[in-house]
């Protein structure tokens, strides 16, 4: 397998997955996913924390997914390090052979397990993504030289259901001027407000060879569909794909979810509208490569 | 206005644990605004005490409970009630209950939680719009500050939090990131609006806070965390 970074530079459509560290030490899930996930997609995410909920580290987990020959996308938020931990995680990141990294802002501490903590925030997501830079040159933040510089792929996201868009797409310019190379957008299931997205996006990346993954959510029941409509900030399923999943019995619900995922996998590919899709399984990642397979879709391809 | 909110009191019935003789001080000025320290909750705060089985000596309204000088002044008008007294109750912000504890040797405890500084939005409706950042920068924001009212501090845009314009953390809360765009919009300061915003600087208010302004003197202004940084 090639890196994430040379797919992404091939031109051809990318692929990546995503693992959710473990809430505690037994980790036999997550690397079983790891083995399964490695050598079918062309990067792993591994997650920071997610939704504010304490987890496994995501430095470590990215650490052994090369250990096992993947190719991680080492997720880092604002939330939890002030700029000294960013940056010395960043290097520690190196050392251990990760080259891409997702620079995100984080959940809130109020909406995860440890509502008491203190969010940090030094940093946003653009000065992450300038730092990443800065050290990719051989500078830290403030500019001493560091003995041997960094070789980041570096990338954020973009939330494209976010209402109003406007302040949104305002952000995502500050983030590609700020030198970031690959957007995974927040999920998205209307494919029509998808493509007006992309167009709006593609004029403010026009000239710079950045790429657009596509998320994708994979939906497991009516009612988890529902619920984030209800409760995820940025994320619209519409009513269509609400009935969709309401046609069939409960025990085929995932199932139809995955036919959704590899019918949007398809589309997004054979009309070009984005560089890649990055899919979210959420603890069930073992059905990726089925879903994959439907779409037609072979991360070596 | 410094707002606070009544300390339960339960608390503070047990923080005076093996103490009968208490004075309790208000402030005329923020606690009496947030209804937490004024005349009336002092009066409040005597009556509850002494049904608990303790003996208020005396009380008083400060003018300006952090204005140190006048707490001590105060503190003399009551030189006897002071002498008597085993505890200070003192309704205020901490910086009130601090100003008491310049003043006295004795067991000074807060009656009041100190929130942050508020806004008078109407009687009794109090919005943090200003955090004490140290270098102010609203007017790239349309001056609504993000440091304050994005409850991340988010410097170049919102997050993936924003939800139909309310944030994440409190659905009632507006999402100050399209506050600021609809604002920079109306003024029609695109410069603003695509412009990177550097990290704050927060060495510049490190705790605690100090300022020395002698202008009658011809010092310049200076900001005490610099200034110790310039001694050692």
């Amino acid at each position: 397998m090639g890196t994430y970074r040379d797919a992404c530079n091939s031109g051809r459509f990318v692929v990546s997955g995503e693992i959710g560290p473990p809430k505690g030490t037994n980790v036999e899930a997550m690397l079983r996913h790891i083995d399964l996930l490695n050598d079918k997609v062309d990067g792993l995410n591994v997650t920071d924390n997610q939704s504010a909920v304490m987890r496994m580290g995501s430095l470590v987990v990215s650490g052994e997914i090369v250990r096992r020959g993947g190719d991680p996308i080492f997720q880092t938020t604002c939330r939890d390090r002030n700029r000294l931990g960013l940056q010395s995680d960043l290097l520690s990141a190196a050392f251990l052979g990760i080259t891409n990294v997702l620079c995100l802002t984080g959940d809130h501490p109020v909406v995860g397990d440890h509502k008491q903590s203190k969010g940090v925030f030094d940093f946003d997501s653009i000065h992450l993504i300038q730092c990443c830079r800065k050290m990719n040159e051989g500078y830290d933040w403030v500019g001493n030289e560091l003995d041997g510089a960094t070789d980041f792929f570096v990338g954020a996201v973009v939330t494209p259901e976010s209402d109003p868009l406007e302040p949104q797409l305002y952000k995502f310019a500050r983030k590609v001027e700020a030198g970031t190379d690959f957007f995974q957008t927040q999920a998205v299931y209307d494919m029509d407000n998808f493509q007006r997205f992309m167009e709006e996006a593609r004029e403010i990346t026009a000239g710079t060879g950045v790429k657009i993954m596509a998320g994708l959510v994979v939906l497991t029941s009516v009612g988890m569909a529902k619920y984030m409509n209800r409760a995820v900030p940025g994320i619209f399923v519409p009513d269509a794909l609400l009935e969709e999943m309401a046609s069939v019995p409960k025990e085929e619900a995932l199932h139809k979810g995955m036919e959704i995922a590899a019918r949007h996998i398809r589309f997004l590919r054979e009309h070009k509208f984005c560089d890649g899709v990055h899919i979210m399984a959420i603890g069930k990642e073992e059905i990726v490569p089925e879903i994959l397979e439907m779409a037609g879709v072979r991360a070596d391809a | 206005m410094i707002i606070s909110t009544k300390k339960p009191i339960e608390e503070i019935i047990k923080a005076l644990e093996g103490e009968t003789k208490v004075i309790i001080l208000g402030c005329g000025e923020c606690a009496t605004v947030s209804q937490t320290g004024g005349e009336n909750e002092v009066a409040e705060m005597k009556a509850v005490l002494e049904e608990a089985g303790k003996q208020v000596v005396a009380t008083d309204v400060v003018h300006t409970g952090c204005a140190e000088l006048d707490v001590k002044r105060v503190l003399r008008q009551h030189k006897e009630a002071v002498e008597e007294a085993e505890a200070f109750v003192v309704l205020s912000c901490g910086a009130g209950t601090q100003a008491v504890r310049a003043a006295t040797d004795k067991h000074v405890l807060p009656g009041c939680d100190p929130l942050f500084l508020g806004n008078i939005q109407r009687s009794m409706d109090f919005l943090e719009k200003c955090a004490h950042c140290g270098a102010c920068v609203i007017d790239d924001y349309g001056s609504i500050c993000p440091v304050t009212l994005c409850p991340k501090g988010l410097l170049n845009g919102p997050c993936g939090g924003t939800s139909h314009g309310k944030c994440e953390v409190d659905p009632e809360l507006d999402c100050a990131w399209v506050l600021i765009h609809e604002q920079l919009k109306k003024e029609g300061r695109e410069d603003k609006r695509t412009r990177i915003h550097e990290p704050k600087e927060w060495n510049i208010v490190r705790h605690p806070g100090a300022l020395v302004e002698r202008r009658q003197l011809g010092d310049e202004k200076k900001l005490g965390a610099k200034k110790k940084l310039e001694a050692k």
